[in-house]
């Protein structure tokens, strides 16, 4: 990461005074920063909400009864938390909501999650394997239908848009499939963290 | 007549699961205003947790934005972009897509705008975007949120991913549509 920043920043003020744009990219630094306050301050107000309405679920029982429902699949993917039922609720609820496109309500449940594995973790500054994994199912981006995309191609005249419905759920599933694979083979091969928590399991 | 029942089920699933959580919290007989407000108390604290992770990566993101060095990019691979059935226009898509979704829907409402709707083009973007997530922006919440500095394979696994589902997008448009 410290790279990937270092770069980014670099290309941009090298990119910034070739083009003559020096100026545009100072304002960028402004823009960006107010950005980042605008959307820590929308997160506050939806994951609070639904991090109220998960504090019920959680109480009543929801959360254990789906956990268990799916327990069979996160056995495999998720090895360390197999015994955490809120965990693995929360990671079958953030799931469910990211294919059904709810991305708001998704968040806030996958952030209780990756809070349950942090309690499961030895080295506090580092990510677990079980986090990586999360990651990986987040950052795949699988959803049953775009309903947003559909609707912009609807308002710009398309007849049929949801023609691309059956594509893009093709493309979503190889990009989720490669990546729960990728995750699993770098579980195997970076070998840091895993003793630690295998002696954590104990 | 698929276009309205997607409405409807996208218009009535966050009701439906508020009222039915609410519901059994109440056939249960537990407290659920005050088991609400204790939950939302950790909302404000992973926000200010989350905030310089944000800051840090929405503020290189804008700078390389404004630097023009994406328009730069797509001059000079133009050959290559051409090969892969690639459109130039699409390729602000790929990189914005790991940073910001409401940014690629903005993007491709420009492209559906300025393209016959049904193009290789406008089809390539829609699925692009259909198909994307915000790789960088969830790895920065979510570690963000738990103070994990260290992202070991996650962020690699995440970009391989997105490559991955920009490849698969390509090869999917062109099959279907090219």
């Amino acid at each position: 990461m410290n790279y990937i920043w270092f770069l980014i920043i670099a290309i941009s003020i090298i990119f910034g005074a070739i083009n003559n744009k020096l100026s545009n990219v100072v304002t960028g630094i402004l823009n960006g920063a107010q950005e980042a306050i605008h959307i820590s301050l929308y997160l506050i107000g939806i994951m609070a909400f639904w991090l109220g309405i998960m504090k019920i679920a959680e109480k009543s029982g929801c959360i254990d009864f789906i956990a268990k429902l799916v327990q069979p699949f996160t056995k495999k993917l998720f090895p360390e938390i197999k015994n955490d039922k809120t965990a693995t609720g929360s990671i079958a609820m953030n799931f469910a909501a990211n294919a059904f496109g709810l991305s708001n309500a998704a968040t806030p449940m996958g952030i209780k999650a990756i809070e349950e594995m942090q309690k499961h973790n030895i080295d506090k500054d580092s990510a677990s394997n079980s986090m990586c994994m999360l990651l990986a199912m987040n950052t795949a981006g699988f959803q049953l239908i775009p309903a947003t995309v559909i609707a912009i191609l609807a308002a710009h005249g398309d007849k049929n848009p949801t023609i691309i419905v059956l594509p893009t759920l093709l493309v979503t599933i190889i990009a989720f499939t490669f990546a729960i694979f990728t995750a699993k083979v770098f579980e195997k091969i970076w070998t840091t963290q895993t003793t630690q928590e295998a002696q954590n399991n104990d | 007549m698929i276009n309205s029942l997607l409405e409807t089920i996208s218009l009535w699933i966050i009701p439906a699961i508020i009222l039915l959580i609410l519901f059994i919290g109440l056939l249960k007989k537990l407290p659920i205003y005050e088991l609400f407000i204790d939950g939302a108390k950790d909302g404000a604290k992973i926000g200010i947790n989350i905030f310089p992770y944000l800051l840090a990566i929405i503020t290189a993101i804008t700078m390389l934005r404004e630097s023009g060095a994406i328009e730069a990019l797509g001059t000079t691979c133009q050959n290559f972009l051409n090969l892969i059935h690639l459109p130039a226009d699409v390729l602000p898509i790929i990189i914005t897509r790991s940073l910001s979704g409401s940014a690629v829907l903005g993007i491709l409402s420009d492209i559906a705008a300025n393209h016959d709707i049904n193009s290789y083009t406008t089809r390539l973007a829609s699925i692009m975007a259909g198909s994307s997530e915000t790789t960088l922006y969830v790895i920065t919440v979510y570690f963000g949120a738990i103070g994990i500095k260290k992202y070991r394979y996650a962020l690699i696994t995440g970009l391989l991913a997105d490559l991955a589902g920009i490849v698969a997008a390509i090869t999917v448009t062109y099959w279907f549509f090219g």
